[in-house]
């Protein structure tokens, strides 16, 4: 599969949008599909449909193995050592409240401190924020540099006696900052303390390999992913997960229920209560299969041209200031224009078909240390192409035409 | 949708140059509100008179051409009014970017209409209608003590 010739792969792209060719910019965001993806769904529901790990019927076997084959084909893209650290939730801030929750409860006690870093998204501090509330712990915020970076030392300085767990971004969703994770894990596992990846913009566009990373935690979000919604992963450690106690309780988790007491399933069942996101589960596989076709080294080289384009055009644009200048950069453009609010920039493109986002992106904590209300942001996937980079300037144009004459 | 309607002159001369944009000294009602969606945050402040009229009122904050324009066209419309009539401006006006056509109160001079039907071009972008509405609420919420903070995403727009 050719990575310049794959706008063709997402149906999306044959419909206008008001009239425009869509210019979609806003892939940190979320993805759009590919036609397997969403046919894979469809065929499910029409043809295949049955809930799964439950009853011994043709169709009910059929979708277990259909489901597990998904998990199988995670872990081989991720590298982890065994299926079973692969746990489906409903999203990666599913996955992070599951490890917040489940840590907290068993590992944390009043005064212990969890280390996050000023660029993560709400969805990596809020559950940790619960922590503060329950258990009484205290959080530290890794700072900042002036190029949008954290760094190994600024990590280094926050880590205390009381550091119980380190949960950081792999990729900053605003400044596009791709963290030294390799470095930070390094040095927290030579201080006993365990790591949470937040790689919901990692894993989207880097390579990734849990066991060479050994991270204990990884949080994935497949509609990121070129997969469906409503679905996430947790990859964790098999021995967090054995020893970690159960997020939520429900069928399909136990192995035994008495009326004096429950015993747990195995892994991953244990984390998988209820009825889980089957048809996204299966649909999940073709995404995973979509990104192996096209390769990751490919889509890695693909968005760094892109991103380094997409620079190159708006520092040539005077009235553009891009936000955060990070040693290692992934495929997200952030900025200002001068006298113009991110909103109305971000209106003023949608008319010409550009889609892109504005505000403070679910980082409020980076947006008051850079000072700003709000930011525009153009975020690429696998379908962009230069000329969407050159849509993207010629309608700030028009915005700084339209504001300041 | 059509831009021209939406950002007007008026909306870009007000958001770039928005009157009141300050705080009132001595101010005796005052009330804080924010869209935490977009993060656009306004202060609005009170001066009401012993008959409560309007003596003064003014806001801080930040935020797009939309609110800053509405923020400010809504202060330099209520200053003078008595509190029962800022009311009445206020509801006409949110009806306004809801539902109807036009402003129909008889409290506000033509050309103060039309200044505010500057902002109806909001109703075709619903995304952005909070932003208009935003130092509306605010300005009720200052007047009734209701709440502390305005939160759009509690409210019907």
């Amino acid at each position: 599969m050719n990575i310049d010739n794959i706008k063709k792969e997402f149906p999306i792209f044959n419909n206008k949008v008001q009239n425009n060719d869509l210019v979609y910019l806003d892939s940190a965001n979320s993805s759009q599909k590919p036609q397997l993806v969403v046919d894979r769904i469809y065929d499910f529901y029409t043809k295949e449909f049955s809930n799964v790990g439950r009853s011994v019927h043709y169709l009910a076997v059929a979708a277990t193995n259909l489901y597990e084959n998904t998990r199988v084909l995670v872990q081989q893209y991720i590298n982890a050592k065994d299926k079973n650290e692969i746990v489906f939730t409903k999203g990666a801030t599913e996955a992070i409240n599951l490890v917040a929750n489940t840590f907290g409860q068993k590992f944390l006690s009043k005064g212990d401190e969890i280390l996050l870093t000023e660029l993560e998204h709400h969805s990596n501090y809020v559950p940790w924020h619960y922590l503060r509330q329950s258990k009484g712990v205290n959080i530290r915020f890794a700072e900042i540099n002036e190029n949008g970076d954290v760094t190994i030392e600024s990590i280094e300085k926050n880590i205390t006696k009381k550091t119980k767990i380190i949960a950081i971004t792999h990729l900053s969703n605003v400044t596009g900052a791709i963290l030294p994770i390799k470095e930070i894990i390094d040095l927290a596992h030579s201080k006993n303390i365990p790591v949470l990846i937040d790689g919901c913009q990692g894993a989207p566009h880097l390579k990734l390999d849990m066991q060479e990373l050994d991270c204990d935690f990884y949080a994935i979000s497949c509609h990121k992913m070129y997969g469906p919604t409503g679905l996430g992963i947790l990859y964790a450690k098999k021995k967090w997960l054995e020893e970690l106690p159960p997020y939520q309780g429900g069928g399909g988790m136990i192995r035994e229920v008495k009326k004096e007491g429950i015993t747990y399933g195995d892994l991953p069942n244990k984390f998988e209560a209820g009825t889980m996101a089957t048809a996204q589960v299966i649909a999940f596989g073709e995404s995973i299969k979509f990104l192996n076709k096209i390769g990751i080294k490919n889509i890695e080289k693909h968005e760094k041209n892109l991103t380094m384009y997409g620079e190159e055009v708006l520092r040539k644009n005077n009235s553009v200031k891009l936000i955060g200048n990070p040693k290692n950069k992934g495929s997200v453009l952030s900025f200002t224009l001068d006298g113009v609010h991110a909103h109305d920039i971000a209106t003023i493109l949608d008319e010409d078909g550009v889609a892109i986002r504005a505000g403070h992106h679910c980082c409020q904590i980076l947006h008051d240390k850079l000072g700003l209300s709000a930011t525009a942001r153009a975020s690429l996937g696998v379908y962009n192409v230069k000329e969407d980079l050159d849509k993207l300037n010629e309608s700030l144009k028009k915005c700084i035409k339209i504001f300041n004459g | 949708m059509n831009l021209k309607e939406l950002y007007q002159e008026i909306i870009l001369d007000h958001g770039k140059n928005p009157r009141n944009l300050r705080k009132t000294d001595n101010f005796n009602k005052d009330a804080k509100g924010h869209n935490p969606l977009c993060g656009d945050k306004v202060h609005v402040y009170l001066k009401l008179d012993e008959n409560k009229k309007v003596e003064d009122i003014s806001f801080e904050g930040e935020g797009c051409a939309i609110s800053m324009a509405s923020a400010s066209i809504m202060t330099d419309l209520v200053k003078g009014k008595d509190e029962k009539d800022v009311k009445e401006i206020v509801s006409d006006f949110l009806q306004m970017i809801k539902e109807k056509d036009e402003i129909q109160t008889n409290l506000l001079k033509e050309d103060e209409k039309t200044k505010l039907m500057c902002l109806s071009g909001v109703k075709q972008f619903p995304m952005r209608v909070k932003c208009a509405t935003l130092s509306w609420h605010t300005l009720t919420s200052a007047i009734d003590r209701s709440q502390n903070e305005i939160n759009t995403e509690n409210m019907d727009l």
